[in-house]
């Protein structure tokens, strides 16, 4: 299965943009299947055509957002309780 | 068994006996007791079993509920899988502590009384600690003081709450309360301390990942959980709780996004799910409630799981940080594959687990009327996948090539992977086995094909929100800071800031910051402990290596002094 060459098949160019075709006729599957199966919603818009997919997608990009931007106050260097430390040694 | 004798005493004794057992005898007792300790669960019929009287009260050790059952029997389960995972690796005294931290979950689970109850908490608190320890490292040695004096404040909050309404009501039984007075308020808050509820979340993922590669297998089932039980028997429909668990919910996946280090991702989103089951304890209904222990199960299950890979590739690799790992499923496919099944669990994808369990929790809130949970809990779904389904995952196994090829685990890590990888699947395809166990009976279809499209919807485009977003999620060796920042860092700087006021200020005032000073510097010295001190040097407090004999002793002074209250 691995090649020297071209290294494991999953790794390659071609193998990956194979599975990205793959995915997106997935996602229009999923979307597309609401067509046919009826989903059920609680809240009046939860049964909206495609609903879970932009609710899933807008969720995952504002949390991103917010974690990068959270992240601008929140990050220091992996030693920042260390350097404490070494300070007060010091 | 005599019915006073609790399950959790099997594993106590094997605990006990770990030590001096020696060989086969050894690995005998891991896997033996806790097999034993889940049929004595089994036997334990519905009701109180037997009671004990202890100075005026009616002890009641062992009370059997299918509920708790449900909470024995996967301590029990996890006590084993985890077992067989660690045997050949841990050393002794981390088996021992982890089978006594264990034995506490599991008598928590069967405590019929507030004092019983109390008791084993402190068991579990003392020995998860030591847990900890047993990472071996200075950085292991500092988390788990911070991670014992915390839990100590929670077990003192407990005690002011039990005491409070032993005292008002004179009753020390486990009945269902809501947080209205000064004393159920002390219980819930020292409850939501192992719950690892905001805003002292950060124990949690500060202790955990310090902890050895087969410890924080241990440490991901058992605190958190039993505290998920002490909410159902004791707080079931308390309100506050859906606030503290959306909070917990969000609060985990934001920082497992920011986070490098393998196990502290998992460990956030331990917050992550425990919150899902506080979410639902506060919604109170009966769905709600099974919703929550199912959960509970199935979260145990495939987070430990995900813990058992992490601890692998650490083991094999050495390595922790996902900037330094991937492209390990080459030579790690077993592996790989069962951290891609615990990744879907977690996720609740269709056929495993966390579907069967987590929708329950959902439905609960969408029959409560309650719209802003119902669509905050399946955002909070979305984020899951995001944060544990794909980016562990990615990061450990994929995305670069790191050139690291390290073997697959070891035969007995392989085993207890694929146990539990196991039903994580079974526990997916045929969910009334864990709905047979629940502690309400219901009327519920896991599977429709609407519900099965709308999560495929939602978790497919959270997938390709992950790849689209990739660029903005490139790792970064950093962490991230919490409320314990207050007394990691600004404690320390307060305190120097003291010190050196003292020294240039003459006169009264500067006396009275020497003195103050003095008074901190003793506090932080004495019993936080120095974690940088040398191991020739005098320690703190907390750092010697004698808690469990202060701790029976400060039991004996603590209920010493009761009776003398009491009889004054």
């Amino acid at each position: 299965m691995t090649d020297a060459r071209q290294g494991h098949f999953l790794t390659r160019p071609a193998t990956i943009r194979r599975l990205w075709w793959i995915f997106s006729a997935v996602l229009a599957a999923t979307v597309l299947g609401q067509l046919v199966i009826y989903v059920k919603g609680y809240f009046t818009v939860d049964g909206w055509f495609g609903f879970g997919a932009v609710f899933g997608f807008l969720s995952c990009l504002l949390m991103v957002l917010f974690a990068k931007a959270l992240g601008v106050l929140l990050k220091r260097p992996r030693d920042y309780y260390q350097q404490q430390e070494r300070n007060d040694d010091a | 068994m005599p019915e006073w004798m609790s399950p959790a005493l099997i594993m106590l004794a094997a605990a006990l006996a770990i030590g001096p057992a020696r060989g086969h005898l050894r690995t005998a007792l891991v896997l033996g007791a806790p097999l034993l300790t889940l049929w004595a669960v089994w036997q334990v019929p519905d009701g109180v079993q037997d009671t004990l009287r202890f100075m005026s009260y009616q002890i009641e050790p062992v009370e059997g509920s299918p509920l708790r059952r449900l909470f024995a029997t996967i301590f029990a389960l996890m006590a084993f899988v985890g077992g067989l995972f660690a045997f050949r690796l841990a050393r002794w005294h981390e088996l021992a502590a982890a089978y006594a931290y264990a034995a506490g979950a599991i008598g928590v689970s069967f405590a019929g009384d507030l004092i019983t109850l109390f008791l084993y908490w402190e068991l579990m608190a003392l020995f998860s600690t030591v847990v900890v320890w047993c990472g071996g490292t200075a950085a292991s040695r500092a988390a788990g003081i911070r991670y014992a004096i915390l839990h100590l404040l929670g077990g003192v909050m407990l005690k002011v709450g039990i005491e409070g309404i032993v005292v008002s009501t004179g009753s020390i039984q486990i009945t269902p309360m809501l947080a209205q007075d000064f004393n159920s308020a002390m219980v819930l808050c020292g409850i939501l301390i192992n719950a690892a509820a905001p805003p002292l979340s950060a124990w949690l993922a500060d202790a955990y990942p310090e902890s050895s590669p087969t410890g924080s297998v241990f440490l991901s089932a058992f605190t958190t959980k039993t505290a998920v039980l002490a909410l159902i028997l004791l707080f079931p429909g308390e309100p506050l709780l859906v606030g503290v668990g959306l909070f917990m919910v969000m609060y985990g996946i934001i920082y497992a996004l920011l986070e490098n280090d393998i196990r502290r991702i998992l460990a956030y989103s331990i917050v992550n799910q425990v919150g899902f089951m506080v979410c639902a304890v506060g919604i109170g209904t009966q769905l709600a409630l099974n919703g929550a222990a199912a959960h509970a199960f199935a979260h145990i299950i495939y987070k430990a799981l995900l813990f058992m890979s992490a601890g692998v590739v650490i083991y094999r690799t050495g390595r922790n940080k996902c900037t330094e790992l991937g492209g390990l499923f080459q030579t790690m496919p077993l592996t790989t594959v069962c951290c891609i099944v615990g990744a879907l669990s977690i996720s609740s994808f269709p056929l495993t687990s966390g579907f069967t369990t987590k929708s329950l929790i959902s439905q609960a809130a969408a029959y409560e009327g309650m719209a802003t949970v119902y669509l905050l809990l399946t955002a909070a779904s979305a984020g899951v996948f995001l944060h544990a389904g794909i980016k562990f995952p990615w990061f450990v196994f994929f995305q670069r090539d790191s050139g690291l090829r390290p073997k697959d685990a070891p035969w007995n890590m392989a085993l207890a992977m694929l146990i539990f990888a196991a039903l994580c699947i079974l526990l997916g395809v045929y969910p009334q086995w864990l709905y047979a166990l629940l502690p309400y009976p219901m009327e519920y279809q896991a599977y429709s094909a609407g519900k099965v499209l709308f999560y495929l919807q939602l978790l497919l485009f959270s997938g390709l929100a992950f790849f689209l977003l990739l660029p903005l999620m490139k790792r970064t060796d950093t962490l991230s800071l919490d409320v314990d920042w207050l007394w990691r860092r600004a404690l320390p700087a307060a305190l120097g800031w003291l010190g050196r006021r003292a020294d240039a200020l003459q006169g009264p005032a500067g006396r009275l910051l020497q003195w103050l000073r003095g008074v901190f510097t003793h506090l932080a010295v004495h019993y936080l402990g120095q974690p940088h001190t040398a191991d020739s040097e005098e320690r703190g407090l907390f750092a010697r290596s004698w808690p469990i004999g202060t701790t029976a002793l400060w039991i004996a002074i603590l209920l010493s002094a009761y009776v003398l209250v009491y009889y004054l």
